[in-house]
């Protein structure tokens, strides 16, 4: 296949037009009456390459047209033309606030394609990175979303507490951000010996530090004015339209995926889950703040769990699974089965499957469909900030530009999650 | 308020839209209603509304394309599928409905209705399978590209597009590939 | 040096135009506030506290591309997001500098498909290429390092 034969044969020219969009914006913009205003790709506040297309009255947003697919990676069809083993790298990098969460979403789907089995002690390993991930998200979404309404401070605290995550993830999988540490089968290793007694001190560090930003930001008279009764989106709009996570909760629907349809032993570990009430940014920001404090209750049990978990940290199903090395030097069928599987991979039937999993955003979902080969005919993830950026303009008519960025900090949006 | 039990929507939906259920699949404790295109709609609005199924929330719009490299779409009844991914949250389940289409005759691509109206989630979903597979949503109020460029040709998720990768470089064809590569002087 | 070597200490120093400017250049460079994907989540933890770039004159992001002096691309460049990116890089003006971040900036990084331009160098012109995926802030910093030495190494004749 000679370079770039997919690009030689695009137009040259502009072929869109004011047509397209005529029928989205409203009369008053075509007469000049309200202003078209660009808030561009490269804006400090849209959390990424963002788009957005406002009609303003004044400072008055009428609509507002998002514009997205400048970070759009063609992930997709990059894990189509790879094997399931060597695909999850590629999911790290969708949503790279919680890789964690995506390696989660695409190795449980793959482990139901095939029907295999995940040991008991691999899934608590799991639920302690896939929570660890949940805060460190939490955090950074805390910290953007602060600075952007002017609280510089707390970016600043929260990036603090994040590099200890960050060492912890680095302890266990050598890479800060995108370690591919939760492959089809169980994860890629065993803790070391110094990573519990690392996280049980940072669980003991951690909730005073919670206690630290809402003492800044919950009771605070200038955060209450910019986030109470701003992007409001009643609970049956937000499920008509396919929200998820903290931003359906904060309008008070009692949705989490990992109480409705648990996965990876969730049903084994007692946490509450926050709701609001009224839909606004403030509630949202509730829940997210108090989700943090539930994580850390979550991984509390675990670690409890963890020395009494049955198994190995990933399945023994060598057609599935590469043996551990220390076999490759007696063993021939594990020379054989390492050979297979990092050559060509296992096989998948041709049939489809669907997993869904709460990630920091909402639920992410995978869509597999095998071929029977060692390749995927079709990969396809739902992402929760490409339902919440549909939603965007719902909660924002009526506001200033300044809620509008209030907003879209709020719905903690990836554009790599958005666009793939 | 009395809440009606949960009822099989296989049942359910095959007695009361005789015709619109082609195929039932079972796989991995899922079920895939495959129903036929003409009478989406329909089957859309029946398991949303009725009680006992309240399938409320759309989770996932995905499309499918069966074209085989070499040759042929196997044995599936046509070359596309779109699947739509829906919840009950009232009785805590999963179904997905299934529909193939094929292309025109003279090429064109393949049309399903929308079903915007009845999961106003589906919106940019469905314009995003029309960007990326070709099918054509009916219906839909935004019929632009989403993720691709506006002026862009193809439909990348097809599987007879190509990956349009750039040919890895190794010391034997470095300076052809280098040749070629645009850089940016200033 | 020169003028100390005969008089003694005066608080003087002498030096050449050439190396007072680069100096002065490579005191505080500004970056543009320009964070694609995930490098820029590793950007900004070299912001935050464990890994400051404020001791580099960096803490200061420009929002407007007139303002700044470099524009560190950190992510995937994609087609779509490419005539932007040459946008803001002709409206900042001279002098300027570009890092690259990461490997998907360098040459395309892991993804080697239609969406992703194989190195931002075939837009813009790079100075120094930061590997990585994503590179980690002490990475980043020897990057920053780098940039600095060839500031240093600068001629006026180039530019003047």
């Amino acid at each position: 296949m000679t370079a770039n034969s997919a690009l030689e044969n695009q137009a040259t020219e502009w072929v869109g037009s004011l047509d397209d969009v005529k029928n989205l914006v409203t009369e008053r913009a075509l007469t000049g009456e309200t202003m078209l205003l660009n808030m561009g790709p490269h804006h400090p506040s849209t959390h990424g390459v963002l788009r957005l297309l406002l009609e303003l009255d004044g400072e008055e947003i009428i609509t507002c047209l998002p514009d997205i697919g400048f970070l759009h990676t063609g992930i997709e069809k990059t894990i189509e033309s790879k094997s399931y083993e060597k695909g999850v790298t590629c999911t790290d990098r969708m949503d790279y606030l919680a890789p964690m969460s995506n390696n989660a979403a695409f190795c449980m789907a793959v482990e139901k394609l095939v029907g295999l089995d995940v040991p008991e002690r691999a899934q608590v390993m799991r639920v302690i990175c896939l929570e660890l991930t949940r805060i460190q998200s939490h955090l950074v979404w805390l910290g953007t979303h602060a600075i952007d309404l002017g609280a510089m401070s707390v970016f600043l605290y929260c990036f603090r507490e994040r590099e200890k995550i960050l060492d912890l993830f680095e302890m266990i999988s050598g890479q800060r951000m995108m370690g591919s540490y939760i492959r089809p089968g169980g994860v890629w290793r065993d803790f070391p010996k110094e990573f519990v007694p690392t996280v049980e001190a940072f669980l003991d560090d951690f909730p005073r530090r919670i206690d630290d930003y809402e003492l800044l930001l919950t009771t605070n008279p200038l955060w209450l004015d910019r986030t109470q009764g701003i992007g409001v989106i009643e609970p049956d709009v937000a499920l008509a339209w396919g929200f998820s996570g903290p931003s359906l909760r904060g309008s008070g629907v009692n949705w989490d995926i990992r109480k409705a349809m648990p996965y990876l032993g969730y049903e084994n570990y007692q946490f509450d889950v926050p709701l609001g009430e009224h839909g606004d940014v403030y509630d949202r920001y509730l829940c997210r703040i108090h989700e943090m404090r539930e994580c850390v209750k979550i991984i509390r049990q675990t670690l409890k769990r963890l020395p009494e978990a049955k198994g190995g940290f990933r399945s023994d199903n060598r057609k599935f699974t590469p043996p551990p090395r220390s076999e490759l030097g007696h063993s021939m069928e594990a020379v054989i089965h390492h050979f297979k599987l990092w050559t060509e991979g296992f096989n998948a039937p041709d049939q489809e499957v669907y997993v869904a999993i709460e990630s920091p955003r909402g639920e992410i979902g995978c869509y597999l469909h095998g071929t029977g080969g060692n390749k995927p005919r079709r990969v396809h993830f739902k992402t929760p900030s490409f339902m919440h950026i549909q939603g965007i303009p719902l909660m924002s008519e009526n506001h200033m530009i300044a809620d509008l960025v209030a907003i879209i900090g709020s719905v903690d949006i990836v554009l790599g999650d958005c666009d793939r | 308020m009395q809440i009606k039990p949960a009822i099989d929507p296989i049942e359910a939906v095959s007695a009361a839209l005789p015709g619109a259920l082609h195929s039932v699949v079972q796989y991995a404790g899922e079920t895939t209603l495959v129903v036929e295109v003409a009478h989406l709609l329909k089957v859309v609005s029946y398991v949303r509304d009725t009680a006992g199924l309240i399938y409320n929330y759309l989770s996932d719009i995905s499309a499918v394309d069966y074209y085989e490299p070499t040759g042929g779409i196997g044995n599936r009844p046509a070359r596309f599928a779109v699947n739509y991914h829906i919840y009950s949250m009232l009785y805590n389940r999963r179904l997905r409905l299934k529909v193939y289409v094929d292309e025109g005759d003279d090429g064109s691509k393949p049309v399903v209705p929308s079903i915007v109206k009845v999961w106003p989630a589906g919106n940019w979903l469905e314009r995003e399978a029309s960007d990326m597979m070709g099918i054509v949503f009916e219906g839909n109020p935004d019929q632009r590209r989403l993720l691709m460029p506006d002026d862009w040709q193809g439909h990348p998720h097809r599987r007879d597009y190509p990956l349009g990768y750039e040919t890895v470089q190794f010391s034997f064809n470095v300076e052809e590939i280098m040749k070629h590569k645009p850089f940016a002087k200033d | 040096m020169g003028v100390t070597q005969k008089l003694g200490d005066l608080g003087v120093v002498t030096t050449t135009l050439e190396t007072a400017i680069n100096w002065a250049r490579t005191g505080a460079t500004w970056p543009l506030l320009f964070g694609l994907a995930c490098c820029a989540i590793e950007y900004m933890s070299t912001q935050g506290g464990r890994y400051d770039l404020a001791r580099f004159g960096m803490e200061l992001n420009r929002a407007s591309p007139r303002q700044a002096d470099l524009m560190i691309v950190a992510g995937r460049v994609t087609r779509k997001m490419a005539p932007v990116v040459r946008n803001l890089y002709d409206q900042m003006a001279n002098p300027k500098w570009v890092i690259a971040m990461g490997d998907c900036a360098s040459c395309g990084g892991v993804y080697n498909n239609y969406a992703v331009v194989q190195g931002v160098d075939e837009i813009i012109p790079v100075d120094v290429y930061v590997a990585g995926c994503p590179p980690r802030p002490e990475q980043l910093m020897h990057g920053i390092l780098t940039l600095q030495e060839k500031i240093m190494g600068e001629k006026i004749k180039d530019w003047a």
